[in-house]
């Protein structure tokens, strides 16, 4: 059962705020959900390896090397508030 | 003549713009037409102007549509999102680069669920999109735009995206075929990544040969993703006409309870045709793949939450807040995020925060080595596996929106291969109460071509008519 202390903690880690009736509706929800995942607790995985990625792959390496990448002024411009030489955001301090 | 040549399948219209019969810019503008006029809520965004083709490219010009997951330079991408509306991402993905540069058009992007979170199309912030051969019906999700589109003629063909059934699962309600094929076969540089070790994209085309076609130009290693593997093989266009000699697996443990009754019936009449067609069908355990759907949603939530983190209000999309740090990342993300995917980065955070990591996210994953092993030692005696694609036919709009697990369950047959990373396709089987029924076949990594050779005897004898107009 989730309550909503930790449905509140959840939130937190996630940096989501949620209204007063999606707190309430995520404690159920959530519970309901997990009930359901926790069925994998019936098979007996003793000695099984997890699995990370499906398709064998070997180590991916390349070169570090340079390569042209986008000009600033398009990766910025998208960008709700930026100035000409970065992303602008609010102070941490508030 | 524009019925005519809507009448065509991609392939088909591929050739008579090669021959010089028909005029790649005349079938843009009619796909354009009715894309513009579209009344099912498939579209997002519609090109106005025909893009420059080379018309003896492989893929002749031929319209096409795309999932809005996919970036597309200087093309609204939105991944079905209110956090990114108006976002015009700076380069575009590379399946759509490749398609591009074989010849295919782009005629639209097509609504989603939410980050292709969804079964029903339900969860895009854009509206819902309706089945064509219902419109009081869903047309499932999350590629439900991608699956209206080519079932109502409004493209030849579309991409969409898999995570657990996302192509398939579409496919099967809209009576199209959907390829999900094997995991890093096509790249994922530019797909608005939803749970990385589970995306995949493929087509969805009106049948076999077209799904073949595109994929072929579709596939490819590359740089940009190191998850991404050449292909083995050449992509064939199929022909066979016999399943003579090919094994066939039927999981009991899969076709237990929930799957409706009318869809059992074309299920099972398939599983006769299959053996009239020289296939020979024994039953396999797949012990674990019942599990799928538990390791699933575990798994894909905890890895959307980790990629659903960069929506924050900094680089692009929504910015809200009341001006101190914090608040613009909650409440951006409080304004921006749909229901279920705030659901999901809840359950995603909560299964890997401290304490609860292990007991979740490392149980699913080794859950997901099981269901592996299981479809390995399946492959050591069968050649395919063959299931229903979805345990339903399309449902009403609203019918499952109250209730998130009952949604969940659309993929209980889908799940397994995409945690297995496996190449599954869904065709049409028949009707149920005049709804399409999907079937789905699947092989072991990088099977396409025995697939798609398997799928495109079955179609020929089952000889689907689709949407009626």
């Amino acid at each position: 059962m989730i309550d909503r202390e930790q449905v509140l903690h959840v939130a937190k880690l996630a940096r989501l705020r949620l209204s007063e009736e999606e707190v309430e509706r995520m404690s159920e929800e959530l519970s309901t959900i997990l009930e359901h995942v926790e069925r994998i607790n019936e098979l007996d995985l003793e000695g099984v390896e997890p699995t990370s990625h499906v398709i064998d792959v070997e180590n991916v390496l390349r070169p570090d090397e340079p390569r042209p990448c986008l000009p600033r002024e398009v990766a910025l411009a998208n960008a709700p508030d930026a100035t000409d030489e970065g992303f602008r955001v609010p102070s941490p301090g508030g | 003549m524009s019925e005519d040549v809507v009448a065509l399948s991609a392939a088909q219209a591929a050739e008579r713009v090669r021959a010089g019969e028909l005029s790649a810019r005349e079938l843009f503008e009619v796909y354009r037409d009715r894309s513009a006029s579209d009344e099912l809520g498939v579209y997002l965004w519609v090109a106005e102007e025909a893009p420059e083709v080379v018309s003896d490219a492989p893929l002749g010009g031929v319209p096409l549509a795309v999932k809005d997951l996919f970036c597309t330079k200087d093309v609204p991408s939105t991944s079905g999102s209110r956090i990114l509306a108006g976002y015009t991402p700076p380069y575009t993905a590379t399946a759509v680069e490749n398609l591009v540069r074989a010849g295919a058009a782009m005629v639209g992007k097509t609504n989603m669920d939410e980050f292709a979170m969804g079964s029903s199309n339900e969860n895009s912030a854009y509206g819902p999109v309706r089945n064509p051969w219902d419109t009081s019906r869903v047309p499932g999700g999350s590629s439900g735009g991608s699956a209206a589109a080519v079932a109502a003629g409004l493209a030849p063909w579309a991409i969409g995206t898999d995570t657990g059934g996302s192509i398939r699962q579409p496919a099967a309600l809209c009576g199209i075929v959907g390829l999900k094929p094997t995991y890093g076969s096509v790249s994922r540089y530019g797909m608005i990544a939803f749970a990385s070790s589970l995306d995949q994209c493929g087509p969805l085309t009106r049948d076999v040969t077209d799904a073949a076609l595109l994929y072929r130009h579709m596939v490819g290693r590359d740089d940009c993703d190191s998850t991404s593997l050449q292909h083995p093989e050449e992509i064939r266009l199929p022909s066979s006409e016999s399943l003579e000699g090919l094994r066939f697996g039927v999981p009991p443990a899969l076709l237990g309870e929930g799957i409706e009754p009318g869809v059992r019936e074309v299920f099972d009449a398939t599983v006769a045709r299959v053996e009239e067609l020289g296939g020979l069908v024994e039953e396999v355990d797949l012990p674990s793949a019942t599990h799928g759907l538990s390791a699933y949603y575990v798994i894909a939530p905890a890895e959307a939450s980790a990629n659903l983190a960069r929506y924050d209000g900094v680089r692009y999309g929504l910015r809200s807040g009341n001006g101190d740090l914090t608040s613009m990342y909650e409440e951006t993300r409080h304004d921006g995020f749909g229901a279920e995917v705030k659901r999901r980065i809840m359950i995603g955070t909560y299964a890997l925060s401290s304490g609860y990591y292990d007991a979740y996210y490392g149980r699913a994953q080794r859950v997901r080595t099981k269901i592996a092993e299981d479809f390995r030692e399946a492959f050591e005696r069968v050649d395919l596996i063959l299931t229903p694609t979805s345990p339903t036919v399309a449902f009403e709009l609203g019918a499952r929106t109250k209730d998130p697990l009952a949604m969940y369950m659309s993929d209980f047959l889908t799940v397994p291969m995409s945690l297995a990373g496996l190449p599954a396709i869904s065709i049409p089987g028949g009707l149920s109460d005049g709804l399409p029924v999907g079937i789905q076949l699947a092989g072991p990594a990088f099977s396409e071509n025995r697939i798609m050779e398997a799928a495109y005897a079955l179609e020929q004898s089952i000889g689907f008519e689709g949407v009626p107009r």
